[in-house]
């Protein structure tokens, strides 16, 4: 980790209005905008006695970490290869991979800024309790921000280009977010489906951070699947990946 | 004493061979040019140089050092501005004078690196809106911010206006003065040879030449051009027998000839001997354009 680099990619993020509008806000407007629905205030027994907005927390925590290692750090990534700014990098004395674990770590605090925002508002505006189990929460947390930026590394290393990277980036998007439960939530689905997307990276999260939220300590199963996309999507990315 | 040295090299793609047994040397202190048409393998030897890419054969040292086992060393004694290579559309220039020179343990400082290279007036200004002639600029001081003893240069001026590249010579040949040895990728001629001690053509992967800009020309057949309007016709028979004759023509009663100084001499022998006397007569040296042409052009046919 080089520390000027961190501080140059950290003032760029700064710089990309969009980036900071689908990572950091949009995932908690979201959450806002359905928590004005008088209806999502009510005790649903589909979802275990829980009102809907207390499940949307969870879905806006995810949202924002899938945004951010899925589509934006490929965009960003894709072109810094594309245009030959790693290939500059190698000529210095530092190794490109400085850019790669900037950015990671630049994506990685951007999605947790959300995530955290997202449980911040959740409480404050909508009486919706912290995760009463918040070690358990965190873990569950940090292990989905890796899984999701080892995917965003993933796409990266498969990706010529940066169109190809958002083509890839959205083709991907919209089946993490139905697993992360955006259009439903994973305790509403019907059982055999809920199984089926408790075995994908943002299923099993989706999960393992309900129950730390509802005060348990997440099953060693869900957080096992994610450690293992994590190692498989990293492995992946790694075998792939391309300086040029 | 030379900085780089490169022996044999070899380099393919897909079972194209891009770079075949090139050899040459760099001494300390000097311009050396590496000029060839587009596609002849310049780029790619010159990335071997800089650790970018691993050499299928041969061997390749920077002062003393192999560039890709010992890659962050050879760093900080090479300076590098590549071909094609772009920063982040919104870092300023002053951030990445900054952020390139933490990169290094012992930097320039970059300050007057930005006032010699008239950046000084675009410091808050974002790499995206930069000019090319001033993007090329802000390349050269990110080559030379970690205080390089050899700095490679590709494709310097390619896209800059006349004057920008006028200014951009000056430069380079400011960098020499400064004691840096350069290492200058060029398709341009006049750049090669207005700037290099020595130049090594080439061509097809190979190197075709390695002289100075005088001997390069001295040495290409027709290095010497004489052209004279003759007061009487003058015997052809005579003409083809001019010792090192490259070429004659005809045009407009006014006769062209290429050949060497051995050429001039015998055609004023002619001349003084068929009592013909040569109205505006020339004698100029070919440049280097003519001499590349020539070097390259029975493998091209």
């Amino acid at each position: 980790m080089n520390i000027a680099v961190l501080r140059t990619e950290t003032r760029l993020f700064g710089r990309e209005p969009g980036s900071l509008f689908w990572i950091l806000l949009f995932p908690t407007l979201l959450l806002v905008i359905l928590g004005s629905i008088p209806a999502f205030h009510e005790h649903e027994r589909d979802l275990g006695g829980l009102r809907t907005i207390d499940v949307y927390v969870p879905v806006s925590v995810l949202l924002g970490l899938i945004v951010s290692g899925l589509q934006a750090m490929p965009q960003t990534l894709t072109g810094y290869r594309e245009r030959g700014i790693l290939r500059r990098m190698s000529t210095t004395p530092v190794r490109p991979s400085a850019l790669l674990t900037a950015q990671m770590t630049v994506y990685g605090a951007a999605a947790l800024a959300s995530a955290l925002l997202a449980l911040v508002v959740g409480r404050l505006a909508f009486d919706v309790r912290l995760p009463e189990q918040p070690f358990g929460y965190l873990l569950a947390l940090l292990l989905t921000v890796l899984a999701a930026l080892s995917l965003g590394a993933l796409v990266s290393a498969l990706s010529r280009t940066t169109k190809i990277a958002g083509a890839i980036g959205s083709a991907v998007f919209f089946p993490a977010m139905f697993c992360a439960g955006v259009w439903m939530p994973v305790q509403a689905m019907p059982d055999v489906l809920a199984e089926a997307v408790g075995y994908t990276p943002f299923g099993a999260a989706s999960q393992a951070l309900n129950q730390a939220a509802a005060g348990d300590w997440p099953g060693w199963a869900h957080l096992g699947v994610v450690a293992a996309w994590i190692v498989l999507l990293t492995a992946g990315a790694a075998r792939w990946f391309r300086w040029e | 004493m030379s900085v780089i040295e490169v022996t044999d090299l070899r380099k393919s793609y897909g079972g194209r061979t891009v770079v075949d047994d090139v050899s040459f040397t760099v001494d300390e202190g000097e311009i050396f040019g590496i000029l060839g048409p587009n596609g002849a393998g310049k780029t790619t030897t010159v990335e071997c140089v800089e650790g970018l890419r691993v050499p299928d054969a041969g061997r390749v040292r920077v002062t003393g050092l192999d560039p890709v086992a010992d890659h962050a060393r050879v760093a900080r004694v090479l300076g590098a501005q590549l071909q094609e290579s772009e920063l982040q559309d919104k870092l300023t220039v002053r951030e990445a004078l900054e952020l390139y020179a933490a990169l290094y343990d012992k930097p320039a400082d970059w300050r007057p690196l930005a006032e010699r290279l008239g950046l000084t007036a675009r410091l808050t200004t974002r790499f995206g809106k930069l000019s090319g002639g001033q993007k090329q600029r802000l390349f050269i001081a990110l080559a030379l911010i970690g205080n390089p003893r050899i700095v490679v240069l590709d494709e310097l001026t390619t896209g800059l206006d006349p004057r920008a590249r006028r200014d951009t010579w000056e430069l380079v040949e400011d960098v020499r003065a400064n004691g840096v040895t350069v290492l200058l990728v060029t398709h341009f001629m006049e750049e090669a040879q207005r700037l290099c001690d020595r130049i090594a053509v080439i061509d097809k992967g190979r190197v075709a030449a390695l002289d100075t800009p005088a001997g390069l020309i001295r040495r290409s057949a027709g290095g010497t051009v004489i052209s004279f309007t003759p007061s009487a016709p003058l015997d052809d028979r005579d003409l083809n027998a001019l010792p090192a004759l490259a070429s004659v023509a005809h045009k407009d009663g006014r006769i062209t000839l290429s050949g060497t100084d051995e050429t001039v001499n015998a055609v004023i022998t002619l001349l003084a001997r068929s009592h013909v006397t040569a109205h505006q007569l020339r004698v100029s040296d070919a440049t280097l354009d003519d001499a590349f042409l020539d070097l390259t052009r029975e493998e091209a046919a």
